[in-house]
């Protein structure tokens, strides 16, 4: 086992590195030079030179290449072409909202799933549980920011319950923090929720006709006593990988719903940098957001290793 | 575990229950509080070294002023100046400064500031509006209230100038952290800021004047045009800064709790001809091209009709305005027979333009109206601003492009044959020399004429002028109807309980 985890955590390190390299090439090959965006319509070729040799960009590609990394490794991420601050720090209050919104569209998507998953399973023999089947597979034609513009429409346009958009952070008032951040976790989590609701059905139903559930009943318990008591714990094993890949899809799905719930995130961070041609903040942006989703992966396969007995032994 | 999450969801269904209604306290709704939602956000403080509209919009007469500034009719008037004097040979202008203003740091303001500030521009600014100040020769300290600037030659576009962010009157003891911390003598500070979101503004308290009718403001900004629409219509923000899609103007106008403010600014929307390559360096060609847009028609497609035909570069609130919409009548067969005598019957043109939604309406008109006068033109839309500023700007590879002008009095720029207009008139050049140097009578009639020589020259084909929209609550009062400065001026607001 422990050969194993040390095999994949190797191959998380060598992922990434080669990962900031293409981050990196991708970056540098954009259209557009951050000096002239940064100084605007009538820059003299002498402020040009000038800004691009502040930034740095007028030295060859690998050695801007190996002063990033020297300075990400050591935490420092550089200073943004366009706010001319620290991105590390912005990094991490941005990647705090964002991993806020991704966390409670999790949530949604769990209290959604959950409960309809298991309903559709037992009865799915009878019109509620096709109702939710059918349902859920509605819900997952629904792409995320479809879903955050009718929430929007309805819940704070309309009926003007809820804000329409916009950020206060928990310290500084935790009530209007929920407010906030009800409308975004649902639109994000009702799509994930639908997809996930079908992972828990077909979980269910493989565990419903499992011997150890017939043993349980014939020992005298309601169906559905034996199903919480017994089946439920089984089940989630296949879920929980699932919700692991899931995260990275939730993370994609955030960067949109920040712009359409105008909250300072990371996705929105990458649209206004890519469009400032702000390349060290897109480097750095990028490079957290891969490395976020290999570090799921990886905690995933170290998960299955440890849960799943049968691996054990493998290399 | 699961009790946990249970336990987690219902606290967040009482929180979103026992909310009221209707209200919204992301910005307290306490009548000595406003919030202005805006489009583009200013991704630092400081002017001096970060070009773009967004920071002078925020900044300009709210925390930084000038010795003057423009009034909603595009007229310079006092500001931290009281009164000036301009010598006989207008190269002296002696400033008598107003008493008692202090700067938000504590620091007194005086004539050393004007000195300073003036300097500076010439020596730490980096951005490329500070030519604006080459003319200046020197700054002299009468005495502490009192301030003469000399210039190298006579130039009616210093005063202007100086009611933009380049006249913004700065201390020595508050340039630290322009990016952050900006020091000014104006009625607000910066007390913080959420990137991404919000930028909150509070009177200041050593401000010589009485004290704003807001005393907190949050200036919001939303990327997404239907974001900030929604902002107002559920009571997130007070204000809607300027509307940026023309088509939602009517749901506001409808719904009671709103008036809605229509009036000009300085961006004129440009079709560009690059004057200096073939076919567009023939006059006739250039005519033909004017003559076969319906403007009008475009209008109403790309803008929802809101916008002014203005048929040149200037604006209604420019000394010089005159209406020119009229010199080319939509005429496709004029159109078609002055193609022919160029020789030029059929034509295929590159329109490159900036991926923006105004740009991308009115490309579509202007292809098709082209189109049947014999012309064929390929769109090729390009990121905005990298692609476009490299590409059209810099590089000037295009045929026709579509683009706003923002600046001010920006007419000046056909007095440049390298900008990418490629645009070289010795008579242009002249007019706008001597309209500068005369007195303000002869810059009128000098200024007048060289709109005119344009106009014939066809340089361009001013499609439309960008309305100014403002959307607010009825209780907000006194917004500036004419975007003519760079500012948003909060300082003319007051409400009405």
């Amino acid at each position: 086992m422990t050969a194993r985890i040390l095999r994949r955590t190797a191959i998380f390190a060598v992922s990434l590195l080669a990962a900031s390299i293409v981050v990196f090439v991708f970056t540098a090959v954009l259209p557009g030079d951050p000096a002239q965006v940064a100084l605007g319509v009538n820059a003299t070729p002498e402020l040009l030179a000038q800004t691009r040799a502040e930034f740095g960009i007028d030295r060859p590609l690998v050695t801007q290449y190996l002063d990033w990394m020297g300075g990400v490794l050591t935490g420092d991420f550089g200073n943004s072409y366009v706010t001319r601050d620290a991105i590390g720090p912005e990094l991490a209050d941005r990647l705090g909202v964002t991993l806020w919104l991704v966390g409670a569209g999790m949530l949604v998507a769990v209290l959604i799933a959950i409960p309809f998953g298991v309903l559709a399973a037992v009865r799915h023999r009878r019109a509620s549980g096709t109702v939710v089947s059918a349902a859920s597979q509605l819900g997952i034609a629904v792409p995320a920011f479809l879903a955050g513009i009718l929430l929007v429409q309805v819940f704070a346009v309309r009926l003007q319950w809820l804000p329409s958009g916009g950020w206060t952070p928990p310290v500084q008032d935790p009530g209007e923090f929920l407010r906030g951040l009800i409308l975004p976790a649902l639109s994000l989590g009702v799509v994930q929720g639908a997809v996930l609701t079908r992972y828990v059905r077909s979980s269910v139903l493989d565990v419903l006709g499992e011997d150890y559930l017939r043993t349980a009943r014939s020992k005298g318990l309601m169906p559905g006593q034996a199903l919480i008591r017994h089946g439920l714990r089984n089940a989630a094993i296949p879920v929980v990988t699932v919700l692991g890949l899931q995260l990275t899809t939730l993370l994609v799905g955030a960067v949109v719903v920040e712009r359409v719930f105008v909250l300072p995130g990371l996705g929105s961070m990458l649209l206004d940098a890519v469009s400032a041609r702000d390349l060290l903040t897109v480097q750095g942006i990028v490079l957290v957001l891969v490395a976020g989703a290999l570090l799921v992966n990886f905690l995933v396969d170290v998960l299955y290793t440890v849960l799943d007995p049968k691996l054990r032994g493998a290399r | 575990m699961k009790a946990r999450l249970l336990a987690a969801a219902l606290a967040l269904l009482l929180v979103a229950s026992g909310c009221s209604a209707g209200s919204s306290a992301f910005v307290p709704d306490d009548g000595s509080t406003l919030a202005v939602g805006f489009a583009a956000e200013p991704q630092n403080f400081d002017f001096t070294r970060t070009d773009g509209a967004a920071i002078p919009q925020a900044l300009l007469y709210n925390v930084y002023e000038g010795l003057v500034k423009l009034d909603d009719q595009g007229r310079v008037v006092p500001l931290l100046a009281d009164s000036w004097t301009v010598s006989p040979d207008r190269l002296v202008y002696d400033f008598t400064l107003k008493p008692g203003v202090l700067f938000s740091n504590g620091t007194e303001f005086t004539a050393e500031d004007v000195r300073f500030s003036i300097n500076r521009v010439k020596t730490d600014w980096t951005i490329s509006i500070k030519s604006k100040m080459d003319v200046v020769d020197r700054v002299e300290v009468l005495d502490p209230l009192h301030a003469r600037v000399v210039l190298t030659k006579p130039s009616n576009a210093w005063l202007f100038d100086m009611a933009s962010r380049v006249g913004a009157m700065f201390t020595p003891t508050g340039i630290a952290d322009l990016a952050n911390k900006p020091v000014g003598t104006g009625p607000y500070e910066v007390t913080s800021r959420r990137r991404g979101d919000s930028i909150v503004l509070q009177a200041n308290q050593r401000f010589r004047g009485p004290e704003p009718a807001y005393r907190t403001v949050y200036l919001k900004y939303y990327k997404d045009p239907t974001a900030l629409n929604n902002a107002l219509l559920s009571n997130g923000i007070d204000v809607i800064g300027t509307i940026t899609a023309p088509d939602s103007i009517p749901q506001f106008e409808a719904d009671s709790r709103f008036n809605v403010i229509q009036g000009t600014t300085n961006s004129e929307v440009v079709l560009a001809f690059n004057n200096k390559k073939e076919p567009l360096n023939d006059v006739r060609v250039r005519r033909a091209l004017t003559l076969a847009i319906d403007r009008k028609a475009l209008l109403d497609t790309a803008w929802a009709g809101r916008g002014t035909l203005i048929g040149s570069m200037v604006p209604p609130t420019d000394p010089w305005y005159e209406d020119l919409s009229a010199a080319y009548p939509h005429d496709p067969d004029q159109a078609r027979a002055l193609l022919a005598e160029a020789g030029k019957p059929q034509l295929n043109l590159r329109l490159r333009i900036p991926n923006l939604p105004y740009a991308i309406s009115s490309a579509q008109v202007v292809q098709s109206q082209l189109a049947e006068v014999g012309v064929s033109v390929t769109i090729e839309p390009l990121d905005f601003p990298a692609v476009w500023l490299k590409q059209v700007f810099t590089d000037h590879d295009y045929d026709l492009s579509i683009i706003q002008h923002v600046e001010a009095r920006d007419i000046t720029t056909f007095g440049r044959p390298s900008f990418y207009w490629g645009y070289d008139s010795k008579t242009t050049q002249d007019l706008l020399a001597q309209a500068d140097r005369g007195t303000p009578e002869e810059q009128v009639t000098a200024m007048r004429e060289v709109a005119r020589t344009l106009s014939a020259d066809a340089a361009a084909d001013w499609l439309f002028l960008f309305p100014n929209v403002v959307a607010a609550k009825k209780k907000v009062t006194g917004l500036v109807r004419n975007q003519v400065s760079e500012s948003f001026d909060l300082t003319t607001l007051g409400r009405s309980e």
